[in-house]
């Protein structure tokens, strides 16, 4: 950490923030679009007498865990477009990085997500890089943790990000 | 019923089968959408070369993980249940690519609860270069009578 960093940010590492709940359940639907999305023929998905007999019914594809904290694009009564990974968003702002990628992205999964829960979520934000140049430009790494719990508190998942958010160079 | 990959059947330095995708516009519209993924540089090819200053859309990171989850479990069949998966996206994959996953078991252990886990280096490659590497940690059944996914608690340690 060096002198430089904004206090908002010194502020922010460290601390939960963004603690929210999903605006809809758990639903099938979603499994089978990634499933479809992806050519994925899992039994566990498509057929129920294997979801039952292994995981006591259908469950979500664990690596769809972010997908059920993700805001409507446009919901009624909503400013501007909705985003997820509200931390992320903050740091491009604070830092005035118009443009940012992920570049690592750890993924824990704990009790299977089911058709029906309701998932909440919480951002924390670990740590903040000093300026560095790559080949897209100059900007920032930042690393945060999401957890993600099911609607009887039981940990389902914990998503890790490594996101640089940078300005391009002129040449870039 | 599948068939089900058991801990004894695996060993360090195995390789899974390779699997190879083109890669379309779809397949990255596709792939986002059914992550809720809206951000205009997976649909907006426009967006994507003028603003990002990328070749074209490109394949989403939760679109990613789903393609690693497919391959992973392609291998392991029902019985396999995720622990971990870390990414690092080195390149974007674009339409028109040839997207080839492979992978390599690095270990074999069963922990102090008695569950088996493999260790697998996974790599989506195009061409000669690697996109994105995923080291996965899967849990197998030890034995015909083992379940993976009835582990909760304590008993899960991933």
């Amino acid at each position: 950490m060096t002198d430089d960093m904004p206090a908002a940010v010194v502020e922010m590492i460290g601390v939960e923030k963004y603690r929210q709940a999903a605006t809809f359940d758990v639903e099938r639907s979603y499994t089978f679009n990634t499933c479809a999305a992806t050519q994925n023929a899992n039994p566990l998905v498509w057929d129920e007498a294997v979801a039952a007999e292994l995981t006591g019914g259908p469950i979500a594809l664990p690596t769809t865990l972010s997908l059920w904290m993700r805001p409507h694009y446009w919901e009624p009564g909503a400013e501007g477009e909705q985003v997820a990974l509200q931390v992320h968003f903050d740091l491009k702002g604070i830092f005035d990085l118009p443009e940012a990628v992920m570049t690592d992205n750890t993924m824990t999964f704990y009790d299977p997500v089911r058709p029906g829960d309701r998932i909440s979520n919480a951002q924390v934000l670990r740590s903040v890089s000093e300026p560095k140049t790559t080949k897209l430009g100059t900007g920032r790494f930042w690393v945060i943790d999401v957890e993600f719990r099911n609607q009887r508190n039981n940990l389902v998942g914990v998503e890790t990000y490594t996101g640089f958010g940078y300005r391009r160079t002129a040449a870039a | 019923m599948s068939e089900r990959l058991t801990l004894s059947a695996v060993a360090v330095g195995d390789t899974l089968p390779e699997l190879a995708v083109d890669v379309t516009p779809t397949t990255v519209v596709l792939g986002a959408l059914a992550s809720r993924d809206w951000r205009p540089m997976h649909h907006d090819y426009k967006f994507a070369t003028e603003r990002n200053g990328v070749a074209d859309i490109f394949l989403n990171t939760p679109n990613q993980a789903a393609w690693f989850e497919r391959y992973v479990t392609d291998w392991t069949g029902p019985t396999g249940r995720l622990g971990r998966m870390t990414f690092r996206m080195k390149t974007s994959v674009f339409p028109g690519d040839r997207m080839v996953f492979t992978a390599t078991v690095t270990s074999t252990v069963t922990d102090d609860t008695g569950c088996g886990w493999v260790d697998l280096d996974v790599a989506l490659s195009v061409g000669d270069r690697v996109a994105t590497t995923c080291m996965t940690r899967v849990a197998l059944p030890t034995d015909d009578n083992d379940n993976p996914w009835q582990r909760r608690g304590d008993q899960w340690k991933p």
